[in-house]
């Protein structure tokens, strides 16, 4: 593997950027692997380099429908936060919170991690009531977050609407919060496991399960059938798919989230801010534009498309934040399709079929999860027993009933 | 933005309607004969397919009455509009 | 100096100057020009300065694909960033000026970059500012990202939406629209036919070309006459087409004002419009593509079929002795036709070995030199073009053999021409390639058909005979495809792909070199048509050249996806009404104008605005609610309760229905009687709560929170036209139809023996729990004796216009009293005295009746109802659940709801036994009062706990919930 510095630009800027080698490798299927990841997003792509890394299983493939990144993974707003309010949500999101700030180095691959934090306003009474609840959760699970008056909050964050329909009477920031650049994720993960030896396999679709008494033994792909008894799935918004072709359900329905892009200015807005009554969310990346979302669409769907109803109550929203960006226009809008669970908590670990693991159930915030879902899911094929973070996140949780409900319980969307 | 043909009123924006999810799904009962699989499996597992979805639409800003429609869930096309009572349409790729 | 006026220009009105103003000087024009016709012929050719390495940079297109001619329109609340130059009509007194350049577009600072850009390809960032940490170098890299700036002030335009419904919607106004509407129109059929731009007749305007008999302006003079004199004909131009949405709704962007001088604008600046068509002609256009070659971005070097643009609307010469380097016949038709407009044709360089006899002998016969089986090696000049070197191409496409160095003020270009395939792509149309012309064109979309060169059929009688339903096929000459110009078989890294994110032919074969060989991974990559013109001019060209890298044809390769917007939209015109209060509207109470004729303190609880408090005169909020609570305790309050829910059932199965919706049984309520009644959902949640009264014995009146009232009137239909279909029950929700007056207070029953009725209030007669009908002050009443606040209390319902009636009256008979006003504050701290459960507060998505005091209820029901199952998983029946009580506070001082409960010694763990979910002084007993949930609460009432907030440690004990008259004996006085 080449390593990335500024000399080894440097360097290829003297011989006209001719020696660079590829990020990874086109790998072609084997007959057979000790553990096999299906889903090429950021979810699979970590759980193959974390099996590799920390497990030291090198003779991993990592399937992939398509091209690498092309999901959930390289369609969000890019927010990575840990401000969650049960601890079982903290310490999991804190986990990857940590893994992101030190990713950059640990791949040599620079995701532009950038902490700018992200605040959650409040706009009545029983909001500031409620946002207490949750800075209190936080402070008590670990998550440094400061509570500020919307006086403050207005200090703070230049150009915040001082007469908005919904007032601003308190804001929470979590300081560490920030963005990264989405595809790096990706990309990184890849070119670290494929250095370790994992199998790259883009353009290989997933048709099907060898299993045999309740026990899986292999998949069935678009390119020839691979022999595996510990397989993961990382397929957010198609879990409910894969786990149709392995003959089980999930308690998952797809819907379509859509984010938007505005053309690129120069710097006006140097955090995250999200307004709860509107379930905006906004924030201005490295390149200059403001990139923002909003609620779900309204109904199941796998279309990975924008529509006008979402995007109009988006802007509103963002305008009545910042009604200056109202002459400010679009650019781009796309959705991505997320799994919804009912209690906005992920699902990680044992599947209804034994060696055939389950990451899913990300909801809208799958992004910020990447490290962790990838490290937790790893842990999990490579030893057979759940990663500790997260052993409240089994599937059997909806049976038993010890939902962790996060939206409920904060009221704030995830 | 989808176009809902609903029994009562006619062609409508989705605006005017609100998705009630999975129709067809049978409450179990008695709950003392109800086992807690069975239970989670009514409450929270879903078909959830890619391809046509039964579903049950209430038109909220209108006539208020609920009903079911098949809709591909990956071109969002309506194949068929029922009634509650209906029985399942003939099932479409 | 290089552009020029010439004859001609269908747009523009030679009788009216305008003034404006560019990058600080001061320039005038012509009405019907655009920013960017009007600069060019003025002479000016440099426009900005690109994005990452600061060239600079000229226009080199004529509509919304222009990558390079990016501007800041006006300044102040009117400024907007990021217009496309030939995009902006020209008015009177436009001031606009560069983005992205400082000091000064002629001297840039950041410029320097591209002395280093060798060692800044594309991508380069993702391979360095890692040590030591990103967050050292973002901020300078922020700052020289973006390109306008953002306005500063609030918007001072409004935007309006409307929908609209046609059997045909043609997009485009151009010879294929104008036909397609006529066709249609003629056929009675109701039509709308939009254009994005000022003027309909797209590029055939103003030309030279003769269309079934008739020059090109009389064809579409008469066209567009003939459609405006059909009443079933609609034309709508400056209206662009902007997205493909769900079951074919079209939006379209409208410019209403845009084009007038500021101080002429009124009403709505731009107009979103929904439209949904039987059936919609896409009559979009094509694009013309740039040919890649060295210094390809020198301003001056523009598409050809631009500068014919220019020359036919606004009667411009871009160039007046250009070089034309094409690989295909378009540009040949263009450099004659600029000829005739005075040019001096440089020279014309054809990739093809052999282009038409004919083209090549009018060449001969005007004197332009022609260099066939050529192309352009490298353009000349900083701020502008001043030669071009042109030189053979072998039959790889390689250039070969020496250059020849030619003179020119431009080079107009043509590398063949892409249908506009964007809303064909979105309605979810497949493509394919066409080999002649080297693009992808639409496969047939029931409903959406394409039409002339968004179909990639550039032939006018064919267009016009397709559009009457008799097209032939469509054959167009082969271009020559010549993706990137070079002379070996590595692409230029100074030749130009995307303009705009400055992104080269050399970082395409970077990306390929690194694995980045999917479409989307190169775009990715390379931010290659990411920019704000969406690769209009880019995307075709760097899937060839990524093709060609590859060895594998453009088909497997593919085009990424086409999203909305066509072009970037207003944010301003989707939230249209929506600002302000129309975002959201506030409910208003029904004696609202009361209430603030009080005095009171107006604030938003769940969308109404009702009173926080009614402060006096010198008093603060606290005293105030402090005041009200006493008054409520020791004689008498009023407060409006009208936003509380109001359900009736009705029907032979009511008492059936709300059994099984109900934790409590409700089958066994006498008419005439209420009781307090807790909702779940399936998921055995405590959803909602309140009063449900049995009015008849098949009439029941359901009481919700404020909050909830519309919700549980869905639930409610929910389950009997989905579940329950063979109950016979008829609900109606009627919150809005009474208006709620709660008077309470020891002296609630003398105020209301003190006013006209027919109803006895006496003790016996009416008491706690026990609802009546009849009149009061001559109004119809509902009287509910029901209590919030744990005093006696009456909940009066009068019709809503009636309300001041019996604001009036029950404040005239109050007075006597002591009657005082009490605002939602004092009603909070009541019922937290009295330990009532607030929806909402105490319970969260996870709370179950047993864990607020309900177990009982639940024991006591026979009978299933929603949520039951529920509350009897392994989870619902695990000991430790999180529990209502009360925390007393130790050191005397009220607590802040939201504080988390700790046990002592477990301060140093992770997380919390639970949180305080309400709080308040309590006037009453001299104290504070707060109830909270907590891990396992019922069994630890008398512990020591510690409260936690935000850092600050105090020490509370664990009570009781209910604080004041736990015997309510209150209530039954």
């Amino acid at each position: 593997m080449t390593r990335y510095s500024a000399w080894s630009l440097l360097r290829a800027g003297l011989s006209g950027q001719k020696n660079w080698a590829p990020a990874w490798r086109d790998a072609s299927p084997k007959a057979g692997y000790d553990a096999v990841v299906i889903g090429g997003g950021g979810h699979g792509l970590a759980t193959a380099y974390y099996l590799a890394r920390v497990h030291g299983l090198r003779n991993v493939a990592l399937l992939e429908r398509g091209w690498i990144g092309g999901g959930n993974t390289g369609r969000n707003t890019t927010v990575i936060r840990s401000n969650y309010f049960f601890p079982e949500s903290t310490r999991f999101y804190d986990f990857a919170l940590g893994l992101y700030e030190g990713l950059s180095s640990e791949l040599n691959y620079n995701i532009m991690f950038s902490r700018r934090g992200m605040w959650m306003l409040a706009h009545d009474r029983h909001g500031v009531e409620m946002l207490r609840r949750s800075a209190n959760a936080m402070l008590r699970n670990g998550a440094a977050v400061e509570m500020h008056d919307g006086e403050e909050v207005r200090r703070r964050i230049p150009g915040l609407n001082p007469d908005p329909r919904f007032p601003v009477i308190a804001g929470l920031l979590q300081p560490r919060g920030g963005t990264a650049r989405h595809d790096a994720v990706a990309w990184g993960y890849a070119r670290g496991a494929d250095a370790l030896g994992v199998d790259i396999i883009q353009n290989c679709e997933v048709l099907g399960f060898d299993i045999a008494g309740g026990r899986v033994r292999g998949v069935k792909t678009s390119r020839g059938d691979i022999a595996c008894d510990r397989i993961g799935m990382a397929v957010a918004g198609h879990s409910s798919v894969m786990a149709q072709l392995a003959g089980f359900r999930l308690p998952i329905t797809s819907y379509a989230l859509q984010a938007f892009v505005s053309e690129p200015m120069k710097p006006v807005l140097d955090t995250i801010v999200l307004a709860p009554a509107t379930g905006v969310y906004v924030s201005q990346s490295d390149k200059g534009e403001l990139v923002f979302g909003g609620a779900l669409d309204l109904f199941p769907s796998y279309a990975q498309r924008g529509s006008l109803p979402a995007l109009e109550q988006a802007v509103a929203g963002l305008i009545d934040m910042f009604p200056q960006f109202s002459r400010v226009r679009m650019l781009r809008q796309w959705a991505g399709i997320v799994d919804v669970v009912h209690d906005s908590t992920p699902i990680l670990g044992e599947s209804p079929v034994d060696g055939l693991y389950l990451n899913c159930g990300w909801g809208t915030g799958g992004f910020k999860a990447i490290p962790a879902g990838g490290y937790c899911l790893a842990h999990q094929i490579a030893t057979g027993t759940p990663h500790p973070l997260a052993a409240a996140f089994s599937l059997d949780r909806f049976r038993t009933g010890a939902l962790i409900d996060e939206a409920a319980a904060s009221g704030i969307a995830h | 933005m989808l176009l809902i043909d609903c029994p009562w009123c006619g062609p409508r924006s989705e605006h005017e309607f609100r998705c009630g999810g999975e129709s067809h799904i049978a409450r179990p009962g008695p709950p003392e004969n109800v086992a807690d699989g069975e239970w989670a499996d009514y409450l929270f597992y879903r078909t959830n397919p890619k391809g046509e979805h039964l579903e049950r639409w209430l038109h909220r800003f209108g006539c208020g009455r609920w009903f079911n429609i098949a809709r591909n869930t990956v071109d969002h096309r309506i194949t068929a509009i029922y009634g509650m009572t209906d029985p399942k349409p003939e099932p479409r790729a | 100096m290089s552009g020029a006026r010439c004859d001609g220009g269908h747009a523009i009105d030679r009788s009216r100057p305008v003034n404006f103003r560019w990058a600080g000087r001061d320039y005038a024009g012509f009405a019907g020009d655009t920013l960017a016709s009007a600069l060019l012929a003025n002479g000016v050719r440099l426009f900005g300065r690109s994005f990452k390495y600061h060239r600079p940079r000229g226009v080199i297109a004529a509509g919304l694909d222009e990558p390079n001619a990016i501007v800041q329109l006006e300044t102040g609340a009117n400024t907007i960033p990021n217009l496309k130059a030939p995009y902006v009509e020209l008015y009177e007194g436009l001031n606009a000026a560069p983005v992205n350049a400082w000091p000064s577009l002629e001297f840039d600072l950041m410029a320097v970059n591209g002395l280093f850009k060798r060692f800044i390809p594309a991508a380069f960032y993702y391979k360095t500012f890692m040590w030591p940490n990103w967050l050292l170098f973002e901020p300078a890299i922020r700052k020289a990202a973006g390109l306008g700036r953002a306005p500063e002030q609030a918007d001072p335009d409004s935007y309006a939406q409307a929908s609209a419904r046609c059997d045909v919607l043609v997009v485009g106004g151009g010879l294929a629209g104008l036909a397609a509407a006529l066709e249609h129109g003629r056929a009675g059929r109701s039509v709308l036919i939009v254009t994005g731009g000022a003027h309909w007749g797209g590029r055939l305007a103003g030309g030279a070309d003769v269309i079934e008999g008739a020059n090109a302006d009389a064809w579409i003079a008469r066209a567009l006459a003939e459609l405006a004199a059909l009443p079933n004909v609609t034309l709508r131009n400056r209206t662009l087409a902007t997205g493909s949405y769900d079951h074919g709704l079209v939006s379209l962007c409208e410019r209403l004002t845009d084009h007038l001088p500021l101080a002429a604008r009124r009403g709505p600046r731009q107009k979103l419009w929904r439209v949904r068509a039987g059936r919609i002609i896409l009559a979009t256009g094509a694009f013309e593509r740039p040919l890649v070659f060295s210094n390809n971005d020198v301003p001056g070097v523009m598409l050809a079929g631009a500068a014919l643009a220019y020359r036919r609307r606004h009667g411009v010469l871009a160039a007046r002795n250009p070089v034309i380097a094409t690989n295909n016949d378009s540009a040949w038709a263009a450099a004659f036709e600029l000829a005739d407009a005075g040019a001096t044709i440089a020279a014309i360089a054809d990739a093809r070995p052999a282009p038409p006899e004919h083209l090549v002998a009018e060449a001969k016969r005007r004197g332009i030199a022609v260099f066939t089986g050529s192309a352009p090696e490298k353009a000349f000049g900083g701020k502008g073009v001043h030669a071009v070197a042109i030189a053979a191409l072998d039959g790889a496409g390689r250039l070969t053999g020496a250059a020849q160095r030619i003179a020119c003020d431009g080079v107009l270009m043509s590398g063949g021409w892409s249908p506009a395939v964007h809303l064909h792509s979105q309605s979810g149309g497949k493509l394919a390639l066409d080999p002649a012309l080297q693009s992808f064109v639409p496969q047939s979309l029931s409903g959406a058909p394409s039409l002339g060169a968004a179909a990639g059929d550039f032939s006018i009688a064919n267009t016009l005979a397709t559009a009457r339903g008799a097209g032939a096929k469509i054959a167009n000459d082969p271009v020559r495809p010549l993706w990137s110009i070079s002379r070996g078989d590595d692409p230029h890294a100074d030749a130009w792909v995307d303009l705009q994110n400055d992104v080269t032919a050399g970082d395409v074969a970077l990306a390929a070199r690194e694995n980045f060989r999917s479409v989307e991974h190169l775009k990715r990559y390379t931010t290659l048509g990411m920019a704000s013109d969406q690769g209009k001019t880019s995307n075709v060209n760097g899937i060839g050249i990524l093709s060609d890298l590859l060895g594998r044809p453009i088909p497997e390769i593919g085009t990424t996806r086409f999203r909305p917007p066509y072009d970037p939209v207003t944010l301003g015109v989707f939230a249209g009404h929506r600002i302000g209060d129309g975002l959201h509207a506030r409910r208003r109470l029904a004696l609202a104008a009361a209430h603030e004729a009080a005095g009171a303190k107006m604030e938003e609880y769940g969308g109404w605005m009702r009173p926080v408090a009614y402060p006096r005169a010198g008093e603060s909020e606290d005293e105030a609610i402090a005041r009200e609570v006493l008054a409520v305790r020791n004689a008498v309050g009023l407060f409006e309760a009208s936003p509380l829910g109001k359900i009736e059932v009705k029907g032979p199965d009511a008492a059936r229905l709300l059994d099984r919706i109900y934790v409590n049984t409700v089958s066994t309520l006498k008419p005439g009687r209420c009781r307090y009644g807790l909702m779940l959902d399936e998921n055995g949640t405590i959803f909602d709560d309140g009063i449900v009264t049995r009015l008849a014995e098949d009439h029941f009146l359901v009481g919700t929170t404020s909050g909830h009232a519309v919700t549980v009137a869905e639930r409610l239909e929910e389950w009997l036209q989905c579940e329950w279909i063979d109950l016979e029950v008829v609900t109606q929700d009627v919150t809005g139809c009474w208006a709620v007056l709660n008077i309470a207070g020891p002296l609630a029953r003398t105020v209301l023996e003190g006013i006209e009725s027919d109803i006895d209030f006496g003790r016996e007669a009416f008491p706690h729990m026990t609802h009546r009908e009849g009149r009061l002050a001559g109004l119809e009443a509902r009287i509910a004796r029901v209590s919030f606040s744990g005093e006696l209390s009456y909940e009066i319902a009068v019709p809503w216009r009636d309300a001041a009636r019996l604001w009036d009256a029950l404040l005239q008979a109050g007075a006597p009293h002591g009657l005082s006003l009490f605002g939602i504050e004092a009603l909070m701290t009541l019922r937290i005295e009295k330990g009532f459960l607030h929806v909402g507060s105490e319970t969260d998505g996870a709370t179950q009746p047993q864990d607020v005091g309900f177990a009982g209820a639940l024991a006591a029901k026979k009978s299933d109802h929603v949520g039951r199952r529920s509350t009897s998983r392994p989870d619902s029946v695990r000991d430790g659940r999180r529990q209502l009580v009360g925390i007393a506070m130790a050191d005397g001082r009220p607590v802040e709801p939201g504080a988390h409960i700790v046990r002592p010694g477990a301060e140093g763990e992770i997380g919390s036994d639970g949180w305080i979910t309400s709080a308040a002084w309590s006037p009453t007993l001299s104290a504070p009062v707060a109830l909270a949930m907590i891990d396992g609460g019922f069994a630890r009432l008398g512990e020591d706990v510690r409260v936690w907030n935000l850092g600050q440690w105090r020490e509370a004990r664990v009570v009781e919930p209910c604080r004041y008259d736990p015997q309510g004996a209150r209530l039954n006085v």
